[in-house]
């Protein structure tokens, strides 16, 4: 409880100084939207050929894109920001006023910054999904939709474990904030079912780089193609990645020796 | 001109120092510079290989082959310069750069050429790898194999004054972004990156003729996979003079309104 009040405040203090930014909004408005227009107009382009893309209707690619966008959103709302401050703290020491506060530090440290703006990207991604929904129309139940809230929220625990074990790296190497950026780029990737990729690659984005977790699984739940193997091994990939990052966590804390030690 | 190679020659050499001493983000970029292309590739072979084999014409050895050869010429023709003008503009550096007695323009194409000759070998290693993996057919005549040098070379400097000339954008608004992101959601499109462009419908391919984009990277990569006849090429060769002429007119005039209202910090 104490924590989602920690989370409220945080948060309110993004918006209040965010708001002396405004124009940011609608320049998150035009990128966000831009975004969203490459990629229908890609779907409608490729759409135009084939009535499938490797077993996927075009209602449920669409489903995929609106997952992308509100993972996305998720993702650089808070987990992103707040992982870029952290590493940030490690490298000037400011790491030691948070290692003060009566508080778990890991979690002050996930939920301290907010890019609010992203919020535009999380409704236009619940925009997409409800549009897509209806277009499929009755195909889509309670258990389904069930199931997409549960491997949403593991995909959300799996990126943001695998952000935080990279994150902790700042530990020992101090200069790691080019590993989000990589992350991001490779995000791009999970705007399609990872089906579609080469044995390779299909591997590489959903064991060394998770992006499957974040974005394909989930469509795959609403879209009822999800078996039961990958519903255990998302669950049980969120549960143990989560407790391998604690464990980082606590073994990069130990090496951190601050500014004025 | 002595003056000018030797600019050149040490340009080359800081621009090889920092690129060593920024190796972090050279691969960041050039992660983006393969997967986009890549992920492309992969979709269009997917849909291929639903349909029985082709696309519009592209048989899925075609469509590896295109994505592949449009990864090398975005790469050989690709620019940073809007993200730096903006920087130069707002921290007031453009002032130094407005001192020498060269154009500014020169330093900025001899870092974009030094810095490719450094990457373009090792994505030449990694198309190598990707037309092997993806089985890439390609076998131009070689006329259009002959021509390919002089296209690919012109579609460089129609890209680089074009976009230098967009940069200079941040003369007039400090919220350059915004044009910046316009014009690669236009460059994707129109320039055949997303699909050749033989398979946009037929209203935009007309656009994309008139417009500069598809001169800037889809014509030298349709060329090089040999589908264009001679007359389409020598009509494309025209057009691409003709984009060459217009945005070199365009960057001289765009040059000297935006030195005009520049003021730097302090002055």
């Amino acid at each position: 409880m104490k924590y989602f009040r920690l989370f409220g405040a945080f948060l309110r203090v993004s918006v209040m100084s965010e708001l002396a930014y405004r124009v940011n909004f609608f320049w998150q408005l035009f990128q966000s939207i831009l975004s969203l227009v490459v990629s229908l107009i890609g779907l409608a382009v490729i759409f135009s050929y084939t009535s499938t893309l490797g077993g996927w209707h075009p209602s449920e690619i669409l489903v995929l894109v609106g997952v992308y966008f509100l993972v996305g959103g998720v993702i650089g709302l808070i987990i992103q920001p707040s992982m870029e401050q952290f590493i940030e703290s490690v490298r000037d020491g400011t790491l030691d006023f948070t290692l003060t506060k009566p508080a778990d530090t890991q979690l002050i440290v996930s939920i301290k910054q907010a890019d609010i703006w992203r919020l535009i990207d999380i409704l236009l991604g619940l925009g997409v999904l409800v549009t897509a929904l209806i277009w499929m129309g009755e195909k889509v139940g309670i258990w389904q939709a069930g199931l997409f809230i549960l491997m949403f929220i593991a995909g959300a625990i799996i990126v943001y474990s695998f952000l935080l074990i990279l994150a902790t790296l700042s530990f020992w190497f101090v200069r790691v904030e080019n590993i989000l950026v990589i992350f991001q780029s490779i995000y791009e990737a999970g705007r399609w079912p990872v089906s579609l990729y080469p044995g390779w690659l299909r591997y590489g984005l959903t064991f060394v780089i998770p992006i499957a977790f974040a974005t394909t699984i989930p469509a795959e739940a609403l879209t009822a193609r999800l078996n039961w193997e990958t519903l255990l091994g998302a669950v049980g990939l969120a549960v143990g990645l989560l407790a391998v990052s604690r464990l980082f966590w606590r073994i990069g804390l130990r090496r951190y020796s601050g500014t004025s030690a | 001109m002595k003056a000018l190679a030797e600019l050149y020659i040490q340009q080359f050499k800081t621009t090889l120092a920092m690129m060593f001493q920024y190796r972090a983000s050279l691969f960041i970029w050039m992660i983006g510079q393969v997967l986009e292309p890549l992920v492309y590739l992969i979709v269009w072979s997917v849909v291929s290989q639903t349909s029985g084999g082709s696309v519009g014409g592209y048989t899925t050895g075609d469509l590896a082959a295109y994505f592949i050869v449009l990864m090398l010429v975005n790469q050989f023709t690709y620019t940073w310069i809007m993200y730096e003008f903006e920087y130069r503009v707002r921290q007031g550096t453009l002032s130094f750069a407005l001192l020498k007695p060269v154009h500014p323009i020169h330093s900025d194409i001899a870092d974009n050429v030094s810095s490719k000759l450094i990457t373009l070998p090792i994505m030449i290693l990694i198309a190598a790898g990707l037309a092997v993996i993806f089985h890439a057919s390609i076998s131009p005549a070689p006329w259009s194999v002959a021509l390919f040098i002089p296209v690919l070379l012109l579609a460089f400097f129609i890209r680089f004054s074009l976009e230098w000339t967009l940069a200079l954008a941040a003369f007039w608004t400090t919220r350059v972004g915004a044009i910046n992101q316009t014009y690669f959601v236009l460059l994707l499109f129109l320039s055949g990156q997303i699909a050749p462009l033989a398979l946009l419908p037929s209203p935009v391919q007309f656009v994309a003729g008139i417009l500069p984009f598809r001169w800037m990277i889809g014509f030298p990569v349709e060329l090089l996979l040999g589908r264009l006849t001679l007359a389409e090429t020598l009509t494309g060769l025209g057009a691409q003079f003709a984009w060459l002429l217009i945005s070199l007119v365009l960057l001289r005039i765009v040059w000297r309104a935006g030195v005009r209202i520049y003021s730097a910090v302090g002055a």
